[in-house]
């Protein structure tokens, strides 16, 4: 048995925001789940509660960081998942332009969302 | 100076009775991956009622984004699937500092053990969620 492992590869900037986002996530996610689920029950969420939240600043930086954070990671999993079961050549440029067009407009999407649901703008 | 493990490319899923706790932990995090980033496709596409909302509508809760996610909370099958996304996300949590860890080169003698107990508290967690996810259509 090797006497350190790393998946790390020098110069590999997507390994490394993978594991910053991972960091970031960890602590997103499970705060979103409390929130959404046990402090605010979710049969109980209105527009109205959702619109209060999101128009702190503070709430709102937090979710469209959380929005782009989780699209990289999820999307970038994906690839990486992909290109380990064999995607290579011109199908792994091809798919990989398709899950960047994707995460643009998940990312987009979200924005939109985002924005609807305050009153910050 | 660090060595990198070659696992090769495409796994061999025939022999998976032959698979110890590292490789199930690799696959469990692959399918969890997956179903996160296809519930956050879907959970967009859901929120996104949020636009246009009619502003007269809100105080009542008439609106379109409160109706959509009040309707969907009254289906028994929506409360289930909620349940189970808890889960997937719990030991994709879990599992994952489990991995930073690893990448870290700390705590690889007991990477097998890290693995059991991601699993269990995940089921720990999820089973002590039940009341708050059923509460009202049980």
């Amino acid at each position: 048995m090797a006497k350190h492992y790393s998946s790390f590869k020098r110069g590999n900037w997507r390994w490394f925001v993978q594991r910053i986002t991972a960091v970031f996530l960890i602590g997103a996610l499970a705060f979103h789940f409390v929130t959404l689920h046990f402090v605010n029950h979710a049969a109980n969420i209105s527009f109205a509660g959702t619109q209060a939240r999101m128009s702190e600043i503070g709430y709102f930086s937090l979710m469209v960081t959380f929005l782009v954070a989780g699209a990289f990671h999820g999307v970038n999993g994906v690839y990486n998942g992909l290109v380990n079961a064999g995607l290579s050549g011109r199908p792994k440029k091809i798919v990989a332009g398709i899950l960047i067009v994707a995460t643009l407009l998940l990312i987009g999407q979200g924005l939109r969302v985002a924005v609807a649901m305050s009153t910050l703008f | 100076m660090a060595q990198s493990y070659d696992r090769g490319t495409v796994e061999s899923f025939g022999r998976w009775r032959e698979f110890q706790a590292g490789m199930w932990a690799w696959i469990l995090h692959k399918l969890t991956g997956w179903i996160l980033v296809g519930y956050l496709f879907t959970h967009i596409a859901v929120l996104s009622t949020a636009i246009g909302v009619d502003p007269g509508t809100t105080a009542a809760g008439m609106d379109t984004y409160t109706q959509t996610l009040q309707g969907l909370e009254e289906l028994l099958i929506v409360r289930f699937l909620e349940i189970g996304l808890l889960a997937v996300a719990v030991f994709h949590i879990l599992n994952g500092i489990r991995l930073l860890f690893v990448d870290l080169g700390l705590g690889l003698d007991v990477q097998d053990t890290s693995f059991y107990a991601s699993l269990v508290l995940t089921a720990l967690i999820t089973l002590s969620s039940l009341p708050t996810f059923l509460g009202g259509v049980l």
